[in-house]
């Protein structure tokens, strides 16, 4: 987390992102093609929008009955040779995976890409234990050796370029000679992480879902790096959110529809991997898997608010985003970036961190239409606001909204007000628009075009006319 | 851990204690099988298979030995798989080769569980003539042989008749390996096999 001093609400961070053109064309470009290839798939199924209900119907069901689930999770997970553990909060998890290590002697673990343990920070507290993480998805990859934060859910580094990408794999994997091919810069990925997954005896991941009645975990992914850390290690911990859970086996056919085609845009991802405790003879010979609740029963608790626990890391409601698409994704200081993480992380990470959040969207309602599970992300964003509103007390706009609805409801009232308003703004208009203002206007006008108010109103045109 | 396992039990449950009595209906309108059958299933899911850059065959049993016999170099096999497909040098993996010795080999050569026509993926369940999953994942080719009863049509057909391969592990594999992570440019061959070789037997 930034320190006080640093800008890190979501309109400062907006403000300088958004006067980045070459990021705003990147990101731009980037958000468009994957919005692009996402519909294609999604419009050769005929039954999406029957997969979208049963998607959303299920993950209501199990929050619903999440108590019930978690048990038979563990119990199955148990009885198939793992062993299952429960973290309340961030801390708790961390400490547990790094008993696991320690108890292995592990000086290393391999990851695969996990919002979850980036949301807990589990790299950092590795590192204080002298453990050394090494993210294996190309992207975290990128993230990891340049010291920088990710901006996307599902493409991390899509901020950075092919160059940029090049000279950090020369300065890091020390390499004499590299192009910025694509092709030649994931060759060398390749070549620096299969060492790395031949020698380290233990693995993190994370998991896209969880099936109760099996006590089988699924992660989901494309490069392979995957398979390595779930297949090749002794030792494999997963940490999973409470709600990443799925009832039954059968419940499957309807995420390996949805994710893929919502996320990648495509048919399936290359690969998925699913595994039911500990197999002799094939894979990790000891599973743990850690449950984390971290201010999920607390989001449990709202109505309203809970239904952001459906999500399943598709990002598709930030492709589409037309606030994300202009600001990129370290506008939001988050892990969960565009509308599901306006929504989700002021409702982990709390109100102090983020109550900016539920103000950076425009409330188009492109992301509730994408959304494979029909989050209703606008309404979760407009509860939040009430809530962030509520708890600043004392509030310029919240004054100013109050007049406007007196001024509103009585056109005596409305009209001199007009008069007063047209002499006023004169200082302040420019091309027809309020660009500056004094106070709390000012404040109003800096994220928003403000038009003047008209020389004439609707009124005094209608009474011309008539 | 338990006081963590009971705390977190006792918030969810104190979380849903003001929720309004009754079941929330799961709604299962989707389709659960698809028009496909036939040949149109070897068809379809050959167009998507070399959709996702893995080399397709469509062989009879003769064209895949034959295919097979000329494969270049030493393959690791299953230890189960059929005298028929093996190619002139191979291994085959007791469950005890060691993960080097994978990395070092030309290739894998494996069959199947199952195979989904709509989405162009093959999935191995660890079963008869598949091995443990490090044999499909170290070498850089992978020759998979899908005997054409295999191909269902859709994920919920693949679902199905995958629940009896529980608690074996599953892979979905569909093509190569890949990343899309710079410039959203797509490269084949990241950490898994470079190339997919998928011979369709039966289909000729």
């Amino acid at each position: 987390m930034a320190s006080a001093a640093e800008p890190h609400t979501f309109p400062q961070l907006a403000k300088r992102a958004v006067a980045d053109t070459q990021l705003r064309r990147n990101i731009g470009n980037a958000t468009q093609t994957i919005r692009t290839k996402r519909a294609g798939v999604v419009a050769e199924v005929p039954d999406w929008e029957e997969l979208r209900e049963a998607g959303r119907s299920l993950k209501e069901h199990t929050l619903r009955n999440l108590d019930r689930y978690l048990v038979q999770l563990e119990e199955a997970v148990t009885k198939a040779g793992g062993q299952v553990h429960w973290a309340r909060d961030g801390a708790e998890a961390k400490r547990i995976v790094t008993e696991i290590a320690k108890r292995h002697s592990a000086k290393e673990v391999i990851k695969v890409k996990s919002i979850t343990t980036e949301e807990i920070k589990l790299n950092e507290a590795l590192e204080a234990a002298g453990i050394r993480p090494f993210e294996t998805d190309l992207a975290e990859l990128i993230i990891q050796l340049g010291d920088d934060v990710s901006s996307h859910i599902l493409v991390p580094a899509i901020h950075r370029n092919r160059a940029e990408i090049r000279e950090l794999f020369m300065r890091k994997l020390g390499l004499a000679e590299l192009s910025d091919r694509p092709s030649d810069l994931t060759a060398a990925a390749r070549t620096y992480l299969r060492e790395k997954f031949l020698t380290v005896p233990m693995a993190v991941s994370g998991a896209n879902f969880g099936i109760c009645d099996t006590g089988t975990i699924c992660v989901v992914e494309s490069e392979g790096n995957g398979r390595m850390c779930l297949t090749l290690p002794k030792v494999l911990v997963s940490v999973m959110g409470i709600e990443k859970l799925v009832p039954t086996w059968e419940d499957m056919e309807v995420f390996l529809q949805l994710l893929p085609r919502s996320s990648t845009g495509e048919r399936m991802n290359p690969y998925n991997s699913l595994w039911t405790g500990v197999t002799p003879g094939d894979g990790p010979q000891e599973f743990h898997l850690v449950l984390l609740d971290n201010r999920r029963t607390d989001v449990l608790a709202d109505r309203t608010g809970r239904q952001t626990l459906n999500c399943i890391r598709c990002s598709a409601c930030l492709n589409v985003c037309p606030v994300y698409a202009r600001t990129g994704g370290h506008a939001y200081h988050s892990e969960y970036q565009g509308p599901i993480g306006a929504i989700l992380t002021p409702q982990l990470h709390g109100m102090d961190e983020a109550a900016s959040l539920p103000f950076a969207s425009t409330l188009c309602g492109a992301c509730y239409e994408v959304c494979p599970v029909k989050i209703n992300i606008p309404e979760v964003l407009v509860h939040l606001r009430t809530r962030a509103v509520a708890r600043s007390g004392f509030n310029m706009e919240k004054l100013a909204m109050g007049a406007a609805i007196r001024m509103f409801d009585n056109p005596g009232l409305l009209e001199t007000a007009q008069k007063i308003a047209r002499v006023a703004q004169r200082p302040f208009v420019s091309d027809g628009y309020i660009t500056g203002g004094v106070g709390p206007l000012r404040q109003w006008t800096r994220a928003r075009d403000l038009p003047a108010i008209p020389a004439q109103s609707f009124r005094d045109w209608w009474r011309t006319r008539r | 851990m338990s006081g963590a396992r009971e705390e977190i039990l006792g918030r969810i449950r104190g979380a849903l204690a003001g929720d309004p009595a009754g079941e929330v209906a799961v709604a299962r309108g989707y389709r659960k099988t698809s028009d496909l059958s036939g040949a149109a299933l070897a068809d379809r899911f050959a167009e998507r298979a070399e959709a996702y850059k893995a080399t397709v065959r469509r062989v009879d049993a003769a064209g895949a030995t034959e295919a097979i016999r000329r494969l270049q170099g030493r393959f690791v096999v299953p230890a189960d798989l059929a005298d028929s497909w093996l190619p002139a040098e191979f291994v085959r993996d007791d469950g005890n080769l060691a993960h080097r010795e994978l990395d070092a080999v030309a290739g894998v050569i494996t069959g199947c569980a199952i195979a989904i026509a709509e989405t162009g993926t093959i999935v191995l369940d660890a079963g008869a003539e598949q091995g443990r999953r490090a044999i499909t994942l170290l070498p850089d080719f992978h020759v998979c042989i899908v005997p054409v009863e295999r191909i269902v049509g859709s994920v919920p057909e693949a679902i199905r008749a995958l629940r009896g391969s529980l608690p074996r592990p599953l892979t979905f594999m569909s093509g190569p390996s890949a990343t899309s992570d710079i410039e959203l440019n797509r490269v084949e061959g990241v950490h898994g096999p470079r190339r997919l070789e998928i011979l369709i037997v039966g289909a000729a």
